[in-house]
């Protein structure tokens, strides 16, 4: 950082705002605020009074008119001038939302609109003829709360823990002339206990160095969640014409702020923080969005953060990583991951080479012995053979044995015969 | 009583004595005076089921109906999942309350966790089964062979359903609802925390209302096919023309001109719950209470209750329907209640309007 000096005569810098300021005008500016809710919330009723123009009204009626089967996304764009300024203002209504008997998932379409719209500006942020950047992010989310008295429901948990981080959500409470001052108050006690609890991060106020807005932010801090109540409709009070709800038992002011807090909303919305919620927008919502798609794009070596130029410093995102050092990491992942299947994969080898090596020494050992069965079978027979041949010997023996007796006795018979035949002669 | 056609000219009951010097007067009406004795003797119930979104003044509107605290303690400071059961929850809690002398056994049957869930697919099933098993319980006492000289009765005798404000048309969830319960039932739908909405609003609304309910065939009390007369019809008819009634609840007072009336003071004025200018919580009592308690109580009994009977007992024995339609037509006076009606034609007509309705199931 350079330090400070003194200027001796007047430069005229000082000008530099007024230029800001002239260029921007000429540019105009662009706006986009979506407003979700139940049906029948005054949804309508609140973007018409907010920007005092009918951008809903009998022959475009809104959306509240037309029952839906499902969650849809409209947008509807309107080109207001003031004071020389131009305002492109987008309204996206979401007709459906919780209306339906079984309303899981209900948030889905709204969180693919967002993104989509988030996708839009990557990519025209990545071409290469950049002349002109439409910017239809969603800067703003109005999400209306059923003036019940009890607390947030399920459903209003659910949704803004899912957006979030996605968009900037400030908590309405609608139809808030249906509450007493203390109904009022302990039903906004509820509510941002509720928000706590859950870790909701609703919209935050910045602060900032000046005494004087501090205190007004601090004053709008304590309302919050806003109670408004919308119309319109003129009615005459006491010689004013005001914008208000007529009753049989009083006049309920919309500009009140006794009565509600809708001044405190216009104010904030369009008077003092409008350029905030689109920093914020595209300094955190849309910035989480890019890291999180780069990161999970770019793995395979394709290098299109380099191609884009677009390292320039304030990339820091939520986590503290720029895209390179998560790509670095996810490498890094990858490559342990790799490590690991590796191992896993020799692992699995091993073990399949032992088996392998078990079965076959069963098997050896099998023949083995059936190699032993057999050399005993054989033996066995052998032996029977043996055995039967001793025995045929035997018989042979005997056989002859006898033969030779027969033999003898033969022999000797005859030559008794013989002899008996010679012996005569005596 | 509607005008009773007397078949024998006898006084009935224990004889009164009668005015002297009347010829022509038998004493017949003194049966009102035994009948109010009698009435005051046994007292009355009451069961009503308050059905509701949470948040929508279930709970205030039964403390202002009655003028008591009749509804379960809610702590005000728990969180959701304390708060908002995850299926929903049938709570009944009863009081005898008196007034001039005669008692009333009031029940009101609360139903958290009603349509609180971001899926509430079915939640009116367990109000379903609430519903048939009360009228199970009256059916197993009945034909008990030793019964009760008096069956307690703990049948549901009207749902008052609470229809968010929003200003445009019902929402699925209502639709589905109704056109179950309505079979089973007396709805009386009441557009809650009405004082969000302005008159214009509050017509259109009404209209849209009437006309959705119409288109899906649902018949909210007082139904038009249980009108006896021309006269019932009459006033019915007016009554039909304001359903829903939109109502605002409170149970604080506060100073108005000098009366101390039930109301909610906001910063732009006080709305007074009893002025009929500001809203019709006014008819909504006089019609539970006041006019047409009796009816409901009879619509419950020989209708609904009827219905379910005829149903239960074809399943487990499978009975001709013409069998039990001529048991029907003597049922009304083993209920307890004497209705002197025109016996043959209400019979036909309760006969065919229950081939219809079963049919219907």
């Amino acid at each position: 950082m350079g330090q400070q000096k003194n200027l001796d005569g007047y430069v005229g810098f000082a000008s530099l705002p007024n230029q800001v300021y002239r260029k921007s005008v000429k540019r105009g500016f662009e706006f986009t605020l979506m407003v979700v809710g139940e049906s029948g919330l005054g949804k309508s009723t609140l973007i018409n009074s907010l920007f005092l123009t009918d951008l809903y009204s009998t022959e475009y009626p809104g959306p509240s008119h037309r029952i839906k089967k499902t969650v849809q996304v409209e947008q509807s764009k309107v080109l207001i001038k003031e004071g020389g300024v131009q305002l492109l203002l987008t309204i996206v209504d979401t007709p459906g939302f919780g209306d339906a008997v079984d309303n899981s998932n209900c948030w889905q379409p709204i969180i693919d609109h967002i993104d989509s719209k988030f996708e839009d500006y990557l990519n025209s942020e990545s071409r290469v003829n950049r002349r002109q950047m439409p910017d239809s992010r969603i800067h703003c989310c109005l999400y209306f709360i059923a003036p019940s008295g009890h607390g947030l429901k399920p459903l209003d948990i659910e949704f803004m823990k899912r957006l979030h981080e996605k968009v900037n959500v400030i908590p309405l409470i609608a139809k808030a002339d249906t509450l007493t001052p203390e109904e009022c108050q302990q039903f906004k006690k509820q509510i941002m206990r509720e928000i706590q609890e859950h870790k909701i991060k609703i919209y935050e106020f910045p602060e900032t160095d000046d005494e004087e807005e501090n205190r007004l932010v601090k004053k709008i801090k304590d309302k919050l969640p806003l109670a408004v109540v919308g119309s319109n409709t003129i009615i005459e009070v006491n010689g004013k014409r005001v914008r208000g709800r007529q009753y049989p038992w009083g006049v309920a002011e919309v500009e009140n702020s006794d009565h509600c807090d809708f001044t405190i909303l216009r104010d904030m919305l369009i008077r003092t923080h409008m350029q905030d919620l689109k920093d914020v927008t595209n300094n955190v919502h849309y910035e989480n969005y890019r890291s999180r798609k780069l990161a999970a794009v770019t793995y395979n070596g394709v290098d299109n953060n380099k191609a884009k130029g677009q390292l320039s410093t304030n990339m820091d995102t939520v986590d503290g990583m720029s895209p390179l050092a998560q790509m670095e990491e996810e490498r890094r992942e990858h490559v342990a991951k790799m490590k690991k299947m590796e191992m896993e994969m020799e692992q699995v080898f091993e073990m399949k080479v032992k088996e392998k090596v078990q079965k076959l020494k069963d098997s050896e050992a099998e023949l083995q012995r059936r190699h032993e069965q057999m050399k005993k079978n054989l033996e066995a027979q052998h032996k029977e053979l043996e055995e039967k041949r001793r025995v045929f010997e035997d018989e042979r023996s005997n056989w002859e044995l006898q033969q030779r007796l027969e033999q003898q006795k033969m022999e000797a018979s005859r030559t008794l015969e013989k002899n008996k035949k010679k012996g005569k002669i005596f | 009583l509607t005008d009773a056609i007397p078949h024998h000219p006898n006084p009935q009951g224990k004889g009164e004595k009668s005015h002297g010097g009347d010829f022509s007067y038998v004493g017949i009406d003194a049966i009102l005076e035994q009948m109010r004795r009698k009435a005051m003797k046994q007292g009355f119930e009451l069961n009503l089921m308050v059905v509701g979104q949470s948040g929508l003044g279930k709970s205030t509107l039964m403390n202002t109906l009655f003028k008591s605290k009749v509804s379960r303690n809610k702590s005000v400071q728990s969180n959701p999942e304390e708060r908002i059961p995850k299926t929903v929850e049938i709570k009944s809690i009863s009081h005898d309350i008196e007034e001039k002398g005669v008692r009333m056994k009031l029940t009101v049957i609360d139903t958290p966790g009603f349509g609180d869930q971001i899926n509430n697919e079915n939640c009116w099933q367990p109000i379903m089964k609430f519903i048939n098993d009360q009228y199970e319980a009256y059916l197993q006492e009945e034909i008990n062979i030793n019964r009760k000289k008096r069956i307690p009765d703990s049948r549901v005798h009207c749902c008052i359903y609470f229809i968010p404000p929003t200003g445009h048309c019902l929402r699925p969830l209502d639709v589905e609802f109704m056109r179950r319960l309505s079979k089973v039932v007396n709805i009386v739908p009441v557009i809650a925390k009405a004082d969000t909405l302005t008159l214009e609003e509050r017509d259109s609304f009404k209209q849209t209302i009437r006309e959705e309910l119409r288109a899906n065939g649902i018949d909210v009390y007082p139904q038009k096919e249980f009108d006896e007369d021309a006269e019932d019809r009459m006033i019915n008819d007016k009554i039909r023309e304001m359903i829903p009634f939109a109502v605002v609840g409170s149970d604080q007072e506060y100073q108005v001109n000098g009366k101390r009336l039930l109301g909610r003071k906001t910063k732009w004025g006080t709305i007074e719950v009893e002025n009929i200018a500001h809203c019709e919580f006014a008819y909504l009592r006089d019609l539970l209470i006041r006019t047409h308690m009796q009816n409901i109580k009879d619509i419950t009994g020989s209708i609904h209750y009827e219905t379910y009977r005829v149903r239960r007992l074809n399943e487990s024995n499978g009975h001709v329907i013409s069998q039990t339609s001529d048991h029907m037509a003597v049922q009304p006076k083993a209920n307890g209640q004497l209705e002197e009606q025109p016996g043959a034609l209400q019979a036909n007509g309760v006969a065919a309007q229950h081939e219809a309705l079963s049919h219907e199931m």
